[in-house]
């Protein structure tokens, strides 16, 4: 599988996880310490992938909306909307907790196409198109939920946040699931050279007939999905769906992954596996200014310069520059 | 405090709708206020059955935030509440979380010639004008829950509010004597510059600087979400392991996230460890009876009594200090049960 290293860009994103656990390994208390309790597995590391499974999500549906050469900004607030479609629906009704979470994700991928359709039929840019449901979504998830924060004690639903799958957090088997069924999708068909055409010049892609504007469409639903899923962990895992405050600034975490991972803002060739691997920087690195009790008032400067230094690293340029003043070093 | 987080949360978001809607009713109506009282004073008095009506026959009106979330609500019923109680005819606004809507309510009560107003500031600032026309019109204001920013202290009669940093001692003093001054405190911290959480920070380590073995091994910011709070715990409890024997939480939202984290890594909340929080809303008293969070201070939205004792002084002339602070009361695992079911919020 190509798409694994992608011309070497996820080895960067890789180095600089590699690097941060192996100082998290020196410096951070029982980091690797597992343990075996109810016949599954406890642990900082099981936390991590556990907790960054929303990023993770969230990171695979950006990848392919930023591939085409958008962006989805309304993530955080879909997964808002249904965490509160599940919660809603989990307390006030009998229906069972399968159907709930298919209402929940239906109703976001409805959201999703929103979204695409204003993209790709309208023509408004991306970036102005989803802060429409940006703004107006964690408005909807708030109607439904009065402003409050709704709790749920349902077993199926805490299940899904909180569960254990062979050992390991259920959330895992959700996030492998996703990535799989997009890697098939994207690298098994035509659909994956079909998005990076698009993201590459669409003009060009059309008198292809590559069908674009399905393609655009379809990204965004894809993303909204994620979103849902998202969503429904993050409701899941504190057993309560917090309209107002989930899922925020998420967006911003889940575009930061997929560049981190190597993917361009511009659009074309994409790598799922440099976003998830983005993601897990991220909540590694969240992790291990909390685990050292670095103080909350500048944990955004350390975050702020591995970031840096991760960004510079996927820039060709900067690494032709070093390896010019590196070479010319060794000469002398 | 939470409600003005989530205040500010509406106002942004759903505010969009709503400004279209409410701009176009205030321009239609100067003054969408209406009485909400059992009726004029007129109409038979107040009832007998109520010993705390006192002096009947004025009118206040009370411009509120909005409705954005259960505290506010129940601040919004007390003071309704408490008005029918005496016997005030009360005249009632809703700002919807803007401050121009507050503005032009607090105008329409000049204008209607209310004996007193009630106001909670949406924000700090932009108070001085209509403050002075209240001052001509020599009508006193006493402000709720929230303080303002103005050159002149004279334009207000006074601010009636919560003090966070006593909440925090007061978590603190019950911590201490729950622990027998012994103590691996784990501290969830609000959002990093907002003020409760710098005064509860602040109150909490006075309330503990007396006990050397009160120690707080780690304290990291839970955002005041409960989502947060429980992941900050998570990987707090990964580290300091069996060590930790209390958490203390800026809101009772983080406190509930973190519990949850405990019962993960074990052990068992508000046995093994120690829970303790500050707000007192309702799921934190559901917690209490569950026996797994220890202790909430609340913060009280019932400002009722104390706004309407305020503003009878005011205008029998006597001086108030410029600050009333509400009397919070602690509540933990042996009072919750007996008070749950009177929670109004």
């Amino acid at each position: 599988m190509k798409d694994w290293f992608a011309g070497g860009r996820v080895l960067y994103p890789l180095i600089g996880l590699g690097l941060l656990l192996m100082f998290d390994f020196f410096f951070v208390p029982n980091f690797f310490q597992f343990e075996v309790r109810d016949g599954r597995l406890f642990g900082t590391v099981i936390d991590i992938l556990n907790q960054g499974s929303k990023v993770m999500l969230l990171a695979i549906g950006m990848t392919l909306v930023i591939a085409t050469g958008g962006v989805d900004l309304s993530v955080g607030s879909l997964m808002a909307v249904a965490g509160a479609v599940a919660a809603v629906l989990v307390t006030r009704s009998d229906l069972p907790v399968p159907v709930v979470c298919g209402v929940a994700l239906g109703a976001v991928l409805l959201l999703g196409a929103f979204n695409g359709v204003l993209v790709s039929l309208v023509g408004i840019q991306p970036i102005v198109a989803t802060l429409i449901l940006m703004v107006a979504g964690r408005g909807v998830a708030m109607l439904l939920t009065d402003g409050q924060i709704v709790t749920f004690e349902n077993e199926a639903l805490v299940y899904i946040g909180n569960g254990a799958f062979l050992g390991l957090p259920f959330t895992l088997t959700l996030v492998l699931a996703v990535w799989g069924g997009a890697l098939l999708l994207t690298r098994r068909t035509a659909l994956g050279l079909f998005i990076e055409t698009v993201g590459d010049n669409e003009t060009a892609a059309r008198f292809c007939g590559v069908p674009n504007r399905l393609v655009k469409t379809g990204v965004y639903c894809f993303s909204a999905v994620c979103a849902g899923v998202a969503g429904l962990i993050a409701a899941s895992n504190i057993k309560a769906a917090d309209s107002s405050r989930v899922g925020e600034m998420m967006e911003l975490d889940a575009i930061f992954a997929v560049v981190v991972g190597g993917t361009a803002l511009t659009g074309g060739r994409f790598t799922m596996a440099g976003s998830v691997t983005g993601a897990l920087l991220i909540q590694t690195l969240t992790t291990t200014m909390v685990s050292l009790n670095v103080s909350p008032a500048i944990i955004p400067v350390p975050k702020a310069v591995v970031i840096v230094a991760v960004c510079l690293l996927q820039s060709d340029k900067f690494r032709a520059e070093i390896g010019r003043v590196l070479g010319r070093k060794a000469m002398a | 405090m939470k409600s003005n987080r989530l205040m500010n949360q509406i106002g942004a978001r759903l505010g969009l709708f709503t400004a279209t809607t409410a701009a176009i009713l205030w321009a239609g109506c100067g003054q969408q206020s209406k009485p909400v009282t059992g009726g004029p004073s007129a109409s038979g008095g107040a009832p007998a059955s109520t010993p705390g009506a006192t002096k009947a026959g004025y009118t206040v009106g009370f411009a509120q935030v909005g409705a954005e979330s259960s505290w506010r609500t129940a601040e919004t019923d007390s003071i309704k509440g408490e008005a029918e109680q005496r016997g005030v005819t009360l005249k009632f606004s809703d700002a919807q979380g803007k401050q121009e809507n507050q503005i032009k309510a607090v105008r329409g009560f000049i204008a209607q010639g209310v004996d007193a107003i009630i106001l909670a500031p949406v924000v700090e600032t932009g108070w001085e004008p209509v403050l002075k026309e209240a001052k001509q019109a020599g009508i006193p204001v006493v402000l709720v829950d929230r303080g303002l920013k103005v050159a002149d202290e004279s334009l207000y009669a006074t601010l009636i509010a919560s003090d966070f940093v006593a909440e925090g001692r007061m978590a603190a003093e019950w911590l201490v004597k729950k622990t027998g001054g012994k103590a691996s405190i784990i501290e969830l911290q609000g959002t990093p510059g907002a003020a409760p959480a710098i005064d509860r920070k602040k109150g909490f380590e006075e309330g503990l600087k007396e006990h050397v073995d009160m120690k707080i091994i780690a304290s990291q910011s839970g955002d005041f979400r409960r989502s947060v709070g429980k992941e900050v715990a998570e990987a707090l409890l990964k580290v300091h392991g069996t060590k930790v024997t209390a958490v203390y939480a800026h809101n009772d939202d983080m406190a509930l996230g973190a519990i949850q984290a405990i019962e993960e890594a074990g052990r068992k909340p508000g046995v093994d460890v120690i829970v303790v929080s500050i707000d007192g809303v309702k799921g934190a008293f559901e917690a209490m009876v569950k026996g797994t969070l220890n202790c909430s201070v609340e913060c009280s939205p019932l400002l009722g009594p104390l706004a309407f004792d305020a503003v009878e002084k005011a205008l029998a002339g006597v001086e108030l200090p410029k600050k009333t602070i509400v009397d919070d009361q602690v509540y933990d695992t042996t009072t919750a049960k007996d008070v749950i079911d009177s929670r109004k919020y």
